[in-house]
């Protein structure tokens, strides 16, 4: 579809010949996606739909206690803190952001009173600025009125980079920001800003109150005592928290929505393991609601048939890949491995990487493995739609495998094992402990044995394959190994961060304490010059294309081998309702909406 | 016991007595070990397991890491005696590869438990004094050592050094064997002690030590032999908790490759599985079961049998 076609579909959205969600349909089923697509309708000035609720209580309250398991547990309660989901959930309970994104990629209004358009004038036509207007009479936990300057506040807060908020980069775009009054803010973006709802919008969005904060700025931001003492603007307040174990929370009468919430306590239970959470909703029900179920899908069909709970897959753009590192991670040079000085032996060969790429059996993964957690696939990008690459494709085949190596000089010796000028093709395969992971090492193992590649398969505990202790050589970021396999998790509608992490400049090192995002330290002066381009490009067709082609690139050059997609899964109680999960936001984004049938 | 012999304590522990049958005090060990039947239970078993890990891979040549989906969480059957693992992997292959590393790692942990743990108590009870203290207080100090992170320590310490030196497997075996070993020998080390504080004093070995003996005859000759009870006791028991510490090492990433299959880390890989493809964990626990309550009998019987003082009953 090219993009006059597009246009047009837009006028008829506008003029109304054509439903919102027939254009959002007909856009995801081209390869556009939802939230862009969702974008593409606010931008050009066509109202934000809103998301209608199913339940519509008639008073507070009453819904008893809620129960809710995460098996790794929340450490901390600040949102702009909360690197890992789970504190960032755990957040999401007592703080909120301006406005949400539902699973469609609508922006919904939370703290917000509208979602910024073009229509309403609340959205430059150059994309250089936005205008928020705020909520009335929302007031904090402590009954302090919520007003700009806490909007304004957030943005010195995070801003400040001895802060260390983890969401810094959703705010370096913006230029400045100015109060207009006590209830409207005005974000001006340094350039046109395709995807000007990253700043104060889900789950990197969640605001702060200036009264509680204020003196926990920078350098001491992680000494203020309300870091595990939340006071926000959510449907609950907080009662108790024991950092690694249990959030507790009870409701928040002076909640802004009207007759909500449901509940009268809640609370988020930590520890344990996946299986065990799915146990606890789905078997026995004492729990209503776990959180990312990274368990083998049979398993969850035969703890389905229970009839107590279900399991909810929700589409992400989370991506299960295995990693080939490009520097040499067995040769230490100033105090690191894999340092940027040195080239892998032979993982910088095409041929290996393209033999390797050639040996994953995706399909059994799939079937045999993930079920419907896992799809398999050839791009590293896999939403929203309209960025995902038609050109690439994959196959499972060790004869091509073998005459690729063969071609290349790589030769068997007496053990099996190929080699070329002493060097063998013998590697370590690491990835984090986890059942359906060390099952994908062994298939992918049984299959480069018979193209003469020799494995070592190493796992690391989750716990501290992702720490992000500099100290620790076995995590991801270190990458002391020649292959790894985990999950890059895809938090934004938009991939421009999510594909910041093939460029040159994120390189992982000891340098910026194992923080940079590249973690397989390729180099590649094209790829950086298509991502800066495509950080200003506002023209959304033009874009993809432009994402289009970096996915092709690095999936092409064999710098990572992608597995499967990962949806998103949470063990839901069959009485809970109303818990509908977004891709692109938290999973309580819509807490104030869960409720309990009888 | 039934009471039987007749030699006093002193002389029984000093030199081979010859008893009026003739028999040795070996022989008469071996008898009375035979009586004991639980022991001669664990030994016929751990007979049968240990005939079978080292023999079964030459007689059962499935390979352990084929993988086939087809027959995947098959229960057991003709063409897969012990069943499968959810990749398809036959379990009986599996175990018995398995079974070599995990009888290895407890017994050689074990060993080398004993070894520390007695040469450190036998030289803190036997000379006393000052060279106790210190020995004492470093057992203490090995056991308020917390394991885990020292675990971890030594792990990422000498992890690739060993590996470089003796190829992945034999390193890690080494590492695993010397770490479960290294940090168990306290408990036999106290045992050893305490036994020696009080031999040392007893009637027979004052006799020795008035007849001349050096020392170390009357450690080796004389006491050690009447403190060897306990030393099995916790011997045995140590095989149990290695092979139980391998697969928590494995568990946490540390100790084996995870496609190894170990007794432990295909009881692992089998748990969430418990309750539709029960085979796949019963027969690794009944394994890893009945080698330690064989060779726990087995050190019951020994102890027995070798114990002089139970003779005079």
């Amino acid at each position: 579809m090219d993009e006059h076609r597009i246009r047009e579909l837009l006028d008829d959205v506008k003029a109304g010949r054509l439903s919102r969600r027939s254009f959002i349909r007909g856009m995801v089923s081209l390869g556009l996606t939802a939230p862009l697509a969702s974008q593409m309708l606010a931008s050009a000035g066509v109202a934000q739909a809103q998301t209608k609720a199913a339940f519509n209580p008639t008073k507070r309250g009453g819904g008893g206690h809620l129960r809710t398991l995460w098996w790794q547990s929340p450490t901390l309660l600040n949102p702009h803190f909360a690197v890992g989901t789970k504190d960032q959930d755990a957040s999401r309970v007592f703080y909120e952001p301006l406005a949400a994104f539902d699973p469609d990629g609508n922006l919904v209004p939370v703290l917000a009173a509208e979602a910024p358009s073009v229509q309403a004038g609340t959205v430059s036509k150059d994309g250089r600025s936005v205008t928020w207007r705020l909520k009335k009479n929302v007031a904090w936990h402590d009954g302090k009125p919520f007003t700009a300057d806490d909007v304004l506040f957030n943005y010195e807060y995070i801003m400040d980079p001895a802060t260390a908020a983890y969401n810094i980069g959703s705010y370096q775009e913006i230029e400045k920001i100015d109060k207009v009054d006590s209830h409207t803010v005005k974000l001006t973006f340094k350039r046109p800003m395709p995807f000007w709802a990253d700043p104060f919008c889900g789950a990197r969005g969640m605001i702060l109150p200036k009264h509680v904060f204020a003196a926990y700025k920078g350098d001491k931001s992680r000494e203020a005592p309300n870091n595990t003492k939340p006071v926000g603007t959510g449907p609950f307040k907080i009662v108790e928290f024991k950092p690694g174990d249990m959030v507790r929370a009870e409701i928040n009468t002076s909640y802004h929505t009207a007759n909500r919430p449901f509940f009268d306590t809640m609370e988020i239970k930590g520890g344990g393991d996946a299986i065990s959470a799915a146990r606890a909703v789905m078997q026995t029900a004492e729990y209503d609601f776990a959180w990312n179920m990274q368990v083998e899908d049979e398993i969850l069909k035969r703890l389905e048939t229970g009839g107590k709970g279900h399991a909810e897959i929700t589409p992400t753009g989370y991506i299960e890949h295995i990693q080939c590192n490009q520097t040499d991670p067995w040769k230490e040079v100033d105090g690191e491995r894999s340092s940027l000085k040195t080239k892998h032996p032979f993982l910088i060969d095409p041929a290996v990487r393209q033999a390797l790429g050639l040996l994953v059996d995706r399909a059994s993964v799939q079937e045999q493995i993930y079920g419907r957690t896992g799809i398999a696939t050839a791009n590293f990008l896999n939403a929203p739609s309209r960025f995902v690459s038609k050109n690439m494709k994959w196959e499972l085949n060790v004869d091509k495998a073998n005459q690729i190596l063969e071609a290349a000089g790589w030769k068997k010796g007496p053990d099996g094992i190929r080699a070329k000028d002493g060097v063998k093709l013998k590697l370590v395969y690491a990835t984090s402990v986890n059942a359906p992971r060390q099952k994908t090492q062994q298939i992918v193992k049984q299959a480069a044995a018979k193209a003469g590649i020799e494995m070592e398969l190493k796992s690391v505990l989750a716990n501290v394959f992702f720490a992000s202790d500099p100290a620790n050589p076995d995590t991801y970021t270190h990458f002391y190994t020649d292959l790894q396999m985990y999950t890059t998790t895809m938090t934004s509608p938009d991939p421009g961060f999510f594909m910041n992490q093939f460029t040159a400049k994120e390189a992982a090192s000891k340098d910026n304490k194992w923080q940079g995002r590249n973690i397989t330290r390729w180099q590649n002066a094209d790829y950086d010059k298509l991502h800066q381009a495509a950080e200003t490009e506002l023209d959304p067709v033009k874009r993809a294309a432009m994402f289009v082609k970096m996915n092709d690139t690095v999936v092409s050059h064999g710098i990572v081998i992608p597995i499967v997609i990962r949806p998103a899964v949470a063990a839901i109680s069959n009485k809970l309702k109303g818990v509908e999960q977004s891709g692109w936001d938290s999973n309580f984004w819509r807490l104030s909406h869960w409720y309990r049938e009888a | 016991m039934a009471p039987h012999g007749t030699a006093s304590e002193a002389l029984r522990a000093g030199v081979a007595v010859r008893r009026p049958g003739g028999a040795s005090l070996t022989q008469e060990a071996w008898r009375r070990f035979r009586r004991h039947r639980l022991a001669m239970f664990g030994t016929i078993v751990l007979g049968v397991m240990l005939g079978a890990v080292l023999l079964g891979p030459f007689v059962y040549t499935v390979p352990i890491n084929e993988i086939d989906f087809k027959a995947k969480l098959k229960a057991p059957a003709r063409a897969h005696p012990l069943g499968t693992d959810d990749l398809g992997q036959d379990l009986l292959a599996r175990m018995l590869y398995g079974g070599r590393i995990s009888m290895a790692v407890g017994v050689t942990a074990m060993l080398i438990a004993v070894c520390i743990g007695t040469l450190m108590g036998a030289v803190s009870g036997y000379v006393g004094g000052a060279v106790d203290t210190a020995l004492m207080r470093i057992t203490d100090l090995f056991l308020s050592l917390p394991n885990l992170p020292l675990l971890l320590l030594i792990v990422y310490l000498f992890r690739d050094a060993l590996k470089k030196m003796v190829g992945p497997e034999a390193g890690v075996f080494l590492m695993i064997v010397a770490v479960i070993g290294g940090l168990r020998w306290m408990p036999v080390a106290r045992l050893v002690r305490a036994q020696f504080l009080s031999l040392r004093e007893k009637e027979f070995v004052e006799a020795a030590r008035g007849l001349g003996a050096a020392p170390l005859r009357q450690v080796a000759r004389h006491i050690l032999p009447n403190a060897v009870g306990p030393i099995i006791v916790a011997g045995s028991l140590d095989v149990a908790t290695a092979i139980i510490a391998e697969s928590s090492l494995s568990f946490l990433g540390l100790g084996f490759p995870p496609d190894i299959p170990t007794w432990g880390r295909i009881l692992f890989d089998a748990k969430d599985n418990l309750d539709f493809a029960p085979h796949w964990a019963i027969f690794p626990g009944t394994a890893i079961f009945l080698t330690v309550l064989s060779i726990n009998y087995i050190g019951d019987g020994l102890r027995d049998a070798l114990d002089p003082r139970k003779v005079l009953g």
